[in-house]
């Protein structure tokens, strides 16, 4: 834990030493949320130099959306948000236009408008590669063509703790410092640093639909219900966070760290399960990383 | 591992905490089954999880190789190509943990066109598992790796004896492929060898031990890379923290951050700035939030120190008893990652801890055959290829050799212009030390600026009647020091008079003003480490004695010019001895002011008698 922390923190150091522009992606989830606290302890007594930057897909928890303004508060840091403005206008929805699309406009197409607005060169991303196994091959330097563009293909070799740095204009690197972390690690670290998160990822009765077998809960009034259908209050939690109608929840009673922790060890499915948009087509992560998805 | 439950939380934490986490690569020939082997430790490890498993079975009935078996190599080959083709391209990293430890597993490709990869795998990894296709046994690719895994200071490695299920789990297969490896590998200095018969398929030996190999009594695979004890010490603790952030907030706090390379350090403790040699005093250590009263290898810290000093990132804190070496040229060993090829002269950005200096590979001592480590020669060097070469910096770095501590002795090769890595290097050791900055401090004055430029600075001090040739002399001397790569400069009346003296006259006072300022300039000059040369009339003695108590003794060198004044006159270069007679010019030494002859100069030049290159020769015999 330790070493895995110490990690972290080196490698944060090294891209805020080394970039011209740097940035936080910060999703609200429990990744964003260590990352955040190993940056915030990398710089102490000094908050970290960089702003945080928030893809506001429109869709996100109310929970999160409160998470959020807590912890800018507490970092000291700058938000920058962003909203995909042409996906406003066409009114992309999740329930109506389905997760690829809504996927594609409102997260990597909004990542990738605000990253060209803010001229970053450097872009920090919560992403393990114990996630998924495109994210498995992944350096924790990733370099990004122009247009955010990822070719498994032609990595840069990284050897030992030497990142190389240096980027052309118009290419950017996307930073991944939790790259060894497992899902474990990331709940006992929360445990014993009592970092916030988000309430969502402890169980509490919460009002939820079943949509093809998997638990939607129903955050606000935007969702569809069919005729007839109704919420039922079930004691859920979630193991992901994201856009809450693409999350599903999964039935648990683990409504302490001790007991997620307990849980998250026996458990017998991946996190990602919960996440719509991993399994729509085979290697479709892959194929979003590439388009300059996180 | 068993099922936890909340109550049992606290217990559960406390070993995590302390548990181990051991990297380690798997490598060798393409099929020898390295993906196969990793999927069975995870899912025998139980990281798989049940809707993994469930994709994987429906990926197997598309891409598999095993019929109706599942394909566990399918688990970790995650790039849609690798599915397609079957094969490992890019370095994967995988996660599993047993009750004893955690691991990160790299799983590196077995293609020769990606061996640059393997060595990525391993540059991190505390031990190398090798294997063998026992139908095959030793093969190029396990040599080429083998010997990848030495270059990168892998000590320990187990032999994997692989598909033991193909050759009817024949001991005397076995024994053979064990012998031959081991013959092999008796020079890598590796510290354990472990071979183990296996089949990654069935799972025989991976776990527990086989039923169908009763002859074979050694640990189990996992049951090994459980209890291997793999870190070493290089038997020092000497304190080494690259500088890779400085922490200013406020001018109440600086703080040096970086991760420590090796050794301890408490507040207290004495260290030295590397480069420059400054000693300090630690003042406080931080780790994240907390004051800490120690921090050892692998913390990333913030430390404060007691007084100013000038730290920058690429420095280097040291422990002042036993500090780093630095150098400027090195002996090290090179693994070329491009296709383009590298040759010696090119300038490369070299990176090393936190340190980027501009690098040329100034020879190829020798190329090395990867396959039977025969030395060979090289004008350049390929992809994959790996040399020992001689490499120069632009500027003096911190380092140790790979040996005594990785992070001080690996380096990257970067492409100036595409920023491409295009190799990876092990300093060995330094060719010579960089003259003048190791250990001591040395605060930046006369001695060093000299040092720098291999020179004594020297003013070299010309007096003469006008037209005696000081300027001639002056001139040719400074072109012969030129010459001899000397760093010099020449002081003339007339260009000091178009200038920084075109407000004086030609009066005593205004003459004596004039030496002082030229004497004055003298003077700074010599002090940024010039020879400077001086060439004026300067025809009094008290002036020529005040500049030269402007030196050190040695340092003024007065030269006397001596020429008739017959023979000035008959010259007359400048036609002013004829304005002088003619009353045009007043105060023209020699004619209505008076020259002071030096009474004992350093240098008396009898330039009437003999040629100029004869006096300049006089004088370079004088200065040595």
């Amino acid at each position: 834990m330790i070493t895995l922390e110490a990690e972290s923190i080196e490698i944060i150091r090294e891209a805020v030493a080394t970039a011209r522009n740097p940035v936080m992606l910060y999703s609200i989830g429990k990744d964003s949320s260590v990352m955040l606290h190993l940056a915030r302890k990398a710089f102490y007594p000094a908050p970290p130099p960089f702003p945080l930057l928030h893809v506001d897909t429109g869709w996100k928890f109310k929970e999160m959306y409160l998470h959020r303004t807590r912890m800018v508060a507490e970092s000291g840091m700058r938000l920058i948000t962003h909203t995909n403005p042409e996906g406003v206008v066409a009114g992309v929805n999740p329930f109506i236009h389905g997760s690829n699309y809504h996927t594609d406009v409102m997260k990597t197409q909004g990542l990738k408008q605000a990253l060209d607005e803010l001229g970053s060169d450097v872009v920090f991303g919560g992403a393990r590669r114990d996630e998924e196994k495109s994210r498995a091959k992944e350096r924790v330097f990733s370099f990004r063509a122009p247009g955010h563009r990822w070719d498994p293909k032609a990595q840069r070799p990284e050897l030992w703790n030497l990142y190389n740095t240096h980027v052309k204009p118009d290419e950017t690197i996307r930073v991944f410092p939790i790259s060894n972390w497992t899902e474990l690690d990331i709940w006992q670290y929360i445990h014993a640093e009592r970092i916030p998160i988000v309430p969502l990822y402890l169980a509490a009765e919460r009002p939820v639909v079943k949509r093809d077998g998997q638990w939607i809960m129903v955050d606000d009034e935007r969702f569809p219900f069919a005729p007839g259908e109704q919420a039922e209050m079930k004691r859920v939690r979630f193991r992901t966070l994201g856009c809450w109608p693409l999350t599903a929840a999964i039935e648990s009673d683990a409504d302490t760290l001790e007991a997620v922790i307990a849980e998250t060890f026996n458990a017998r499915s991946s996190e990602r399960q919960g996440r719509l948009i991993d399994s729509d087509i085979p290697g479709s992560m892959e194929k979003k990383k590439q388009e300059g998805y996180f | 591992m068993s099922m936890l439950h909340a109550k049992d939380i606290a217990s559960f934490l406390d070993g995590q905490r302390d548990k181990e986490t051991l990297r380690f690569i798997t490598c060798g020939s393409v099929d020898d089954g390295k993906s196969t082997l990793i999927g069975r430790l995870l899912f025998e490890s139980k990281s798989i999880f049940d809707d993994q498993l469930q994709a994987l079975e429906t990926d197997s009935r598309q891409y598999g190789t095993q019929g109706e078996k599942i394909d566990l190599a399918l688990l970790v080959d995650g790039l849609q190509a690798e599915r397609e083709q079957g094969i490992t391209i890019d370095v994967a990293y995988r996660f599993f943990a047993t009750d004893r430890r955690r691991y990160i597993v790299a799983d590196t490709p077995g293609h020769e066109q990606y061996t640059r990869n393997m060595a990525t795998g391993a540059s991190t990894a505390d031990l190398a598992v090798i294997l063998i296709d026992a139908r095959k046994g030793v093969l190029t690719q396990t040599r080429r790796h083998s010997r990848i895994v030495a270059m990168m200071g892998i000590r320990h490695v187990v032999l994997a004896v692989n598909k033991m299920d193909l050759v009817e789990c024949d001991q005397s297969v076995y024994d053979a492929i064990v012998e031959d490896y081991l013959a092999f590998a008796s020079g890598f200095g590796f510290t354990t060898v472990q071979a183990i018969p296996l089949s990654g398929l069935d799972g025989d030996n991976v776990l527990n031990h086989s039923a169908r190999m009763p002859w074979y009594s050694g640990p189990s695979l996992m049951g090994y890379l459980d209890t291997v004890e793999v870190h070493e010490s290089n038997g020092r603790d000497a304190f080494r923290l690259p500088v890779q952030w400085v922490n200013r907030p406020n001018l109440d706090f600086r703080g040096f951050c970086g991760r420590i390379a090796e050794g301890t350090v408490r507040p207290g403790d004495t260290l030295r700035v590397l480069p420059s040699g400054v000693s300090v005093e630690v003042k406080a250590i931080l780790a994240g939030f907390d004051e800490v009263e120690s921090a050892c290898a692998g913390d990333s810290v913030t430390i404060t120190l007691s007084e100013e000093v000038d730290v920058s990132r690429g420095d280097v804190l040291v422990a002042a008893a036993a500090p780093a070496e630095v150098a400027d040229q090195f002996e090290a060993r090179l693994l070329w990652m491009v296709e383009h090829p590298m040759s010696p002269g090119r300038q490369y950005l070299m990176k090393l801890a936190c340190k980027e200096v501009t690098a040329t590979i100034t020879d190829i001592k020798y190329r090395e055959d990867v396959n039977t480590g025969t030395h060979l020669a090289a004008k350049n060097l390929g992809l994959n290829e790996i040399a020992t070469v001689n490499l120069s910096t632009s500027a003096p770095v911190v380092f140790e050799p790979y040996a005594v501590n990785r992070v001080l002795g690996g380096f990257i090769l970067v492409d100036k212009l595409t920023f491409e890595t295009v190799g990876a290097g092990m300093i060995d050791f330094a060719l010579r030390r960089a003259s003048n900055i190791h250990w001591q401090a040395l605060e930046l004055n006369r001695t060093v600026r000299a040092a720098q430029k291999h020179q004594s600075p020297r003013c070299i001090w010309f007096t003469g009647l006008s037209g005696s040739g000081k300027s001639t002399i002056a001139n040719l001397l400074e072109k012969r020091l030129h010459a001899e790569g000397k760093h010099t400069y020449l002081l003339d009346g007339d260009n000091v008079r178009h200038g920084l003296n075109r407000d004086l006259g030609f009066t005593e006072a205004d003459r004596v003003e004039n030496i002082r300022r030229v004497a004055e300039v003298a003077k700074l000059m010599v002090d940024a480490g010039l020879i400077v040369l001086v060439s004026f009339i300067s025809p009094f003695i008290s002036e020529r004695r005040m500049a030269r108590d402007l030196f050190a003794p040695g340092e003024f060198i007065e030269v006397y010019v001596d020429t008739p004044i017959e023979e000035c006159e008959r010259r007359d270069v400048k036609g002013l001895y004829a304005k002088a007679r003619a009353g045009a010019l007043k105060n023209f030494t020699g004619i209505d002011s008076p020259y002071e002859a030096p009474e004992v100069p350093e240098v008396h030049l009898h330039a009437g008698q003999l040629s100029t290159p004869a006096c300049v020769d006089v004088l370079v015999d004088t200065l040595g």
